[in-house]
């Protein structure tokens, strides 16, 4: 694997003072993180608070303002191309054209993605999110719950090591969210690393090792979920955002 | 290749989409028809007269006809939510840039295909020599390629079907001069040698606008 600066290998994610402005508003405001391989991160955080920004810099959709970022060994100012192989990205937007079929999207994004035996890859998926039966039906005719499981099938076409999550729950019932994590936390073989956002705290707590809140674009808090409850994360929620709300 | 392989992937995918559902193809040949109309009624009876602004009206149409069919490259990409998937994908900004233009440089060019018989027919005029359809190939390049720069830059204001036409039009106003000076030699039935001049600064402005588009479309897109 390539390495790049003088990161560990043992993090999947390395964060170094991370800034973000758009004009003069500076969303980010030096975050510093990292996350090991397989780890579950989530991040909590009122509106406004730099969660969407922090996941689409993370994501290369977005530039840095300034500061390094490291995932899997590649700085992703240089290697964005080869970052963005290795890391799967599922927020509230679909990702999908409403006039091509599931297939079709799946197929198209195989294609971009290098997939091999893409036919089978994407049976496989669309078998795991419970989609199967409405392969070959278009997009727009699904319900937004629906189409949100094909979208969970597309971030996992390519298998990724490390899944980016902007609060992917969207539109899905409690069915569908557990097939969501189910199939997110593992490859099949080894424990994918995860980056969450949410408001849901309960959900968060369920699912996160590492729980961290975001503020005013600097983490205001972090915690692990082996020495927290969820009455004390939510104690931490409030006074570390009403401080600033 | 794997660059080629994913400029394909993306022509291929906006031609699906747009066969399913005829949307910009059909506004936009609607749109065509409709000046080609208005512009008859407006100068048809007078042969001479016709003669004298038929370059000018065909590259109207067809300028206008192509911003139309612009605004929407990319509007479907956002308001579907999807340039975001293409941005993270492992795939460099310049091969959806160049994947997009080719897809409207075939929009384009199958309108103008079906719009110059149909102006034929309501002028009287002979628009098929090779001779206008190499000018009308070369521009539409030209023209797609800044347009395609521009489409991507206007999806992400507010009053994008307006941005387009006001930032697009003025950078394409050189080629569509020359546009429609080297189409009136060529519907008065000049030589090749009289074009030159005009076709050299048609394929200029070609090869100067797609190396520059190419190099920018990323800053463009992500901010």
């Amino acid at each position: 694997m390539a390495k790049a600066g003088s990161v560990s290998q043992d993090y999947a994610i390395e964060i170094r003072e991370l800034t973000k402005s758009f004009g003069h508003n500076r969303i980010l405001r030096g975050i510093n993180l990292e996350i090991k391989q397989g780890e579950s991160i989530v991040i909590f955080g009122p509106n406004g608070a730099g969660k969407t920004t922090l996941i689409k810099v993370l994501a290369t959709i977005i530039t840095l303002s300034s500061g390094k970022v490291v995932i899997d060994g590649l700085d992703i100012k240089d290697r964005a191309e080869e970052v963005r192989r290795r890391i799967g990205v599922v927020t509230h937007q679909t990702f999908l054209y409403q006039n091509l079929t599931a297939y079709e999207n799946l197929e198209f994004y195989s294609r971009i993605y290098d997939v091999p035996e893409l036919k089978k890859r994407i049976n496989e998926v669309m078998e795991m999110v419970g989609m199967i039966s409405r392969l070959h039906q278009r997009v727009g005719t699904l319900s937004r719950g629906m189409q949100q499981r094909v979208t969970i099938a597309r971030s996992l076409l390519h298998n990724p090591a490390i899944m980016l999550l902007d609060e992917p729950e969207t539109g899905l019932d409690q069915q569908a969210t557990s097939m969501l994590w189910d199939a997110m936390q593992t490859d099949g073989q080894k424990k994918r690393t995860l980056i969450f956002t949410t408001h849901n705290l309960e959900r968060g707590f369920e699912v996160g090792e590492r729980l961290l809140i975001l503020d005013k674009g600097r983490i205001v808090y972090e915690g692990s979920r082996q020495v927290l409850d969820l009455s004390a994360l939510e104690k931490a929620y409030k006074s570390n955002t009403m401080v600033s709300a | 290749m794997r660059f080629w392989r994913n400029v394909a992937a993306i022509t291929w995918k906006d031609a699906l989409a747009e066969m399913r559902t005829k949307e910009i193809a059909s506004a936009v040949l609607v749109f065509t028809l409709l000046v080609i109309i208005i512009f008859n009624f407006a100068f048809g009876v007078n042969q001479e007269v016709v003669r004298l602004v038929a370059s000018g009206m065909l590259w109207v149409t067809f300028a206008f006809a192509g911003v139309l069919a612009l605004n929407r490259a990319f509007i479907v990409e956002k308001e579907e939510g999807c340039l975001e998937g293409l941005m993270v994908a492992p795939i460099s900004r310049e091969a959806i840039y160049v994947g997009k233009m080719l897809g409207s440089l075939f929009f384009i060019l199958v309108i103008e295909a079906i719009a110059l018989p149909v102006f034929a027919f309501f002028f009287n005029l002979n628009v098929f020599s090779l001779q206008l359809v190499v000018i009308t190939i070369l521009t539409t390049i030209g023209f797609v390629a800044v347009g395609t720069l521009f489409s991507a830059l206007a999806v992400n204001t507010k009053a994008r079907e307006m941005v387009l036409p006001i930032l697009f039009l003025p950078i394409v106003i050189p080629i569509i001069i020359s546009a429609v000076k080297a189409s009136e030699l060529a519907l008065s039935g000049e030589s090749w040698s009289s074009l030159t001049s005009w076709l050299q600064i048609i394929v200029a402005f070609d090869v100067i606008f797609l190396v520059v588009s190419f190099l920018v479309f990323a800053f463009v897109i992500e901010e």
